[in-house]
């Protein structure tokens, strides 16, 4: 999505700036519009072509000739492909992703409750990878080949190898059966269900704007476990690339200009070097951000965490493709969407690109 | 060939002396390979992978047990002298079903490559050579599946597919072609502007054969490195699929659904969950190693 954007015709050279960057966002905005239609259409076939029948999918093998016929048409497959496919499309537009036949909603309601208890992992996880993270690549990338960079490579390459729900069954097994330190399946104890009004549909939120801290706390508790695992992935991810955009500043000639007229080490580093890699950074930290969903998949399938991921699996399990398109759907919008703030936080913080 | 068997093999391999360009390729090939072993991360990567080949080749011989024999009297044991990584719930030994389990693993690694490099780099470089239209399009539709983690987009593929390793395969493969496709197309951009390019078209060479003979052959490397990278994502992407049902189905042995099963008797009995877990992680830190050393060999500028 980055090549053909910052690329600007020759004709456009001599327009005004204002006339130049709102014809950027008309091409940035059409590009995302072409791949999210591109989104839709995948999900499309892949709903109408790859399963060998969606109609026994709904009303299993043993229904008979009539039903099967009715269903058929209720699905709209006696139509024309393009069609069904404009059909779907003008659906999904008007926020109908179809009713789930696991949860007997529709499922964009479902949605909007699992949606907001991913948010809250992701959001805990992203904030706590990148705090370590950032600060771990660039003492790595500051003392390169020093024990310190071997440290934090192995820490790295560990977060890259390991799969998550191995790694939450580990903790599980340790600190929730063993210790009993931390919330086992869930959000939250059933204890304190339906005790705070729902507000933000962040428990943790919620609770504190009740001004109830025990219910806090006992949220805490669960969130701890998914929030580290990801945290963790993203933590490998950020480190190693803080190191490299590190290691790149520091050959530049400016940092031996600060070094050669006395500034300190820590000044050097913190008050140049990495002052010119933030833009870098921010971009790093969306897409982790957006990674982290893959990661939620399967942690919240180990912990029992209500959100989206756990959702899209059990659409899985039960081939409800209505849930798994939706989810999938959500998650792709979501990805382009990080992806778009991303290059337009790039853009807004990096002179050079204006 | 016939060179070597008469020089010798240490001739053959002498710098000072070289007298075809198939001779120089093999000693190119030998020097990076001693390069990448030297490398001690090289040195890791290389001797886990080759482990896990032998022990897919080898799995009737390094086994101790049958993997699919059941024992209802031997269920959940934990390790002993006779089950080294104990039994799990149909008293099965985890320790063969590992090693049988390589074979799942080796397979799922070699038809992804051999599914996702050839299409990678085709659509990568007639994009990258035509330019225009053409990969407009090409790189729209690549930015439709980049658009999803591949995970789940293996995940959306598979639930349509239907489970099974054959279907997990294919799934992982459509998940896992675009950044190929995106790497080659960027090699061939560059290619098409050089001079060889420019002499093959002025003696009338068709698209088709300057695609094959020219840009093809020139992006095939980097794509190698980037596909030996990737298949530790491969790897993880497989076990996650294992693990959520919709993977290698049982009684196959594959690691990651033998944790989906172990991970019912976790609490009481970690090692149906632990063994198979490590040898995902070592098998996926094999592939890190070895794909960093050997970009490392290839491209000294990354390895400042």
């Amino acid at each position: 999505m980055t090549d053909d954007i910052g690329v600007t015709p020759a004709g456009l050279r001599k327009w005004s700036p204002s006339a130049l960057r709102a014809g950027r966002a008309i091409g940035v905005l059409s590009s995302i519009a072409l791949t999210l239609m591109g989104l839709l259409l995948l999900t499309f076939l892949l709903a109408r072509f790859l399963p060998a029948d969606p109609v026994y999918a709904i009303i299993g093998d043993n229904a008979d000739r009539d039903t099967y016929e009715r269903v058929y048409r209720e699905l709209g497959l006696d139509q024309p492909v393009y069609q069904q496919f404009f059909t779907y499309a003008l659906k999904v537009v008007t926020g109908d992703l179809g009713m789930s036949h696991i949860t007997g909603m529709p499922v964009v309601r479902d949605l909007l409750e699992v949606v907001p208890a991913t948010l809250e992992l992701a959001i805990v996880a992203i904030i706590l990878g990148s705090a370590a993270g950032i600060p771990l690549g660039v003492l790595a990338g500051t003392n390169q080949n020093k024990p310190i960079d071997h440290v934090v490579r192995i820490i790295g390459l560990i977060g890259y190898s390991t799969p998550a729900f191995w790694a939450g069954m580990g903790i599980l097994i340790i600190f929730y059966a063993q210790l009993g330190w931390i919330g086992g399946a869930g959000r939250q104890d059933p204890y304190f269900f339906g005790e705070v009004p729902t507000v933000t549909r962040l428990v943790t939120v919620d609770a504190l704007l009740a001004g109830r801290v025990d219910i806090f706390l006992d949220a805490l508790r669960y969130l701890v476990a998914p929030a580290l695992i990801l945290a963790y992935n993203a933590l490998a991810y950020i480190s190693r690339m803080t190191r490299s955009f590190m290691l790149e500043q520091m050959n530049q000639e400016y940092v031996v200009t600060a070094k050669a007229k006395g500034l300190s080490r820590g000044k050097v580093i913190w008050a140049h070097a990495f002052v010119n890699i933030r833009v870098q950074l921010v971009t790093i930290v969306a897409l982790t951000f957006g990674a982290m969903l893959e990661g939620a998949v399967l942690v919240e399938t180990v912990f029992a965490w209500p959100g989206l991921g756990q959702y899209l699996t059990r659409g899985l399990m039960f081939r409800d493709m209505n849930v798994v398109l939706g989810s999938v759907l959500v998650i792709g919008i979501f990805f382009i969407i990080l992806n778009m703030l991303a290059d337009f936080a790039y853009r807004q913080l990096d002179p050079r690109t204006r | 060939m016939h060179a070597l068997t008469r020089q010798g093999l240490r001739a053959y391999l002498d710098p000072q002396n070289v007298h075809s360009s198939r001779q120089a390729a093999a000693q190119g090939l030998v020097r990076g390979g001693i390069q990448i072993l030297r490398n001690p991360s090289g040195l890791i990567g290389a001797a886990i992978i080759v482990l896990l080949v032998l022990a897919a080749i080898l799995a009737p011989l390094l086994a101790t047990h049958n993997p699919y024999a059941q024992n209802l009297q031997q269920v959940l044991l934990p390790p002993g002298a006779d089950h080294w990584f104990g039994t799990d719930n149909l008293g099965r030994d985890i320790y063969s079903r590992i090693v049988y389990g390589a074979r799942a693993t080796l397979t799922i690694v070699c038809i992804v490559s051999v599914i996702v490099g050839p299409i990678g780099i085709i659509i990568g470089a007639t994009a990258g050579y035509f330019g225009g239209l053409v990969d407009t399009v090409l790189m729209r539709i690549t930015d439709v599946f980049l658009s999803l983690p591949s995970l789940v987009l293996a995940l959306a593929f598979a639930a349509a597919l239907g489970p099974g390793l054959d279907n997990a395969i294919i799934a992982i493969s459509f998940a896992t072609w675009p950044p190929i496709a995106r790497l080659a197309r960027a090699e061939a951009m560059t290619i098409r502007k050089s001079d060889y390019v420019a002499a093959a078209r002025m003696m009338q060479a068709s698209d088709l054969r300057i695609i094959l003979r020219q840009i093809i052959p020139m992006c095939t490397l980097s794509v190698v490195v980037r596909l030996t990278l990737n298949m530790a994502g491969v790897i993880l992407v497989a076990a996650g699929l294992g693990f959520l049902g919709v993977g290698a189905q049982p009684p196959l042995p594959e690691w990651g659904a033998m944790i989906a099963v172990g991970r019912q008797y976790m609490l009481d009995s970690w090692w149906t969950v632990t063994f198979p877990g490590l040898a995902i992680v070592a098998v996926s830190l094999a592939f890190n190693l070895f794909g960093d050393a050997l970009r490392d060999t290839l491209d000294p500028r990354s390895a400042r």
